[in-house]
């Protein structure tokens, strides 16, 4: 009988710490380039909540400040109503705020909300045709996945897209 | 000793296992029900759902040339994409998808986000449970 717990509780022991390791495949580094491609940390409210409507943007491309802004912004998010319950939303923010990225792309005057808007965005895209961003498949370049076949995942790396015809 | 602290750890992953389903999972039936109460108190006449004028609501274009539709497509037993961030989403009929309609908060959420997107305002109960009549008729 203590054989059968011993087993079982091997079993759930192993469980966690698939979840810990997996959490660290996916940190590992692209060396292509020295951005951000993967998303290492991750919040299960964020994932959802953030991922609902779009991809869950990798809160390392945004200062803390825009992060800020975009979370008492929720019920009027770029046009739409994305508001949340208090809780969730302070949860949300906290990881936001501890995850986000330095002053690099931090915008003194008023912090930028848009992702595609930052210097970072622009230039790791320049090579993109403007004929690829008018294709409706890709539609808007908030559409991570339209090319980057494991943005939901987080990964981002530059051998993981491909652009729609 | 040990075995207590064993029969902890199961209880715990027992527990964690339990809440990454939801906490409080309802049948979509029910969640009519909730609703019909609802509509019960917002009119004292009310005289129940209609599944016909649910759809009618669903794929009728309200404020901003936007309608239920517009995300959600005209075949709810289908997988669609947003209209504005292209991103998929999964059918919302209950038939097709047996997730939607059973976590009442979500629903709430939901409905509160996406009638403020299409009509500028909340939704009715009357509106609500009667696209929900017209979303639990249809067929896989």
């Amino acid at each position: 009988m203590a054989f059968n717990y011993r087993n079982l509780f091997h079993f759930f022991v192993a469980l966690l710490l698939l979840g810990g390791i997996s959490s660290v495949a996916h940190a590992e580094h692209d060396d292509d380039d020295d951005e951000v491609q993967v998303v290492a940390a991750t919040n299960a409210k964020w994932k959802t909540e953030c991922g609902a409507c779009h991809v869950a943007f990798p809160p390392r491309l945004l200062p803390a400040a825009s992060w800020r802004e975009m979370m008492s912004g929720l019920d009027k998010h770029f046009g739409t109503d994305a508001s949340l319950d208090a809780a969730t939303a302070r949860e949300i923010g906290a990881f936001l705020d501890k995850q986000s990225g330095g002053g690099k792309h931090a915008s003194p005057a008023k912090p930028l909300l848009r992702i595609t808007e930052t210097g970072w965005f622009k230039r790791e895209h320049d090579e993109v045709s403007a004929q690829t961003w008018k294709n409706p498949k890709v539609k808007t370049p908030s559409n991570c996945a339209a090319c980057h076949l494991q943005a939901e995942r987080g990964n981002y790396s530059e051998h993981n897209i491909r652009i729609p015809k | 000793m040990f075995h207590k602290f064993q029969m902890s750890v199961l209880a715990l992953a027992a527990a964690a296992g339990l809440m990454s389903q939801s906490a409080w999972a309802i049948t979509p039936g029910e969640m009519l029900a909730t609703i019909k109460d609802e509509a019960k108190v917002a009119a004292p006449a009310f005289q129940g759902f209609s599944a016909a004028r649910g759809e009618n609501f669903f794929k009728q274009k309200h404020a901003n040339e936007l309608s239920c539709a517009s995300c959600h497509s005209d075949n709810p037993a289908t997988s669609c994409k947003h209209a504005k961030t292209s991103k998929v989403i999964r059918p919302l009929a209950p038939a097709a998808n047996a997730e939607r309609f059973t976590d009442a908060t979500k629903v709430e959420k939901w409905f509160k986000r996406n009638c403020n997107d299409v009509l500028e305002r909340v939704c009715t109960p009357q509106e609500k449970g009667d696209v929900l009549a017209y979303l639990l008729t249809i067929k896989k």
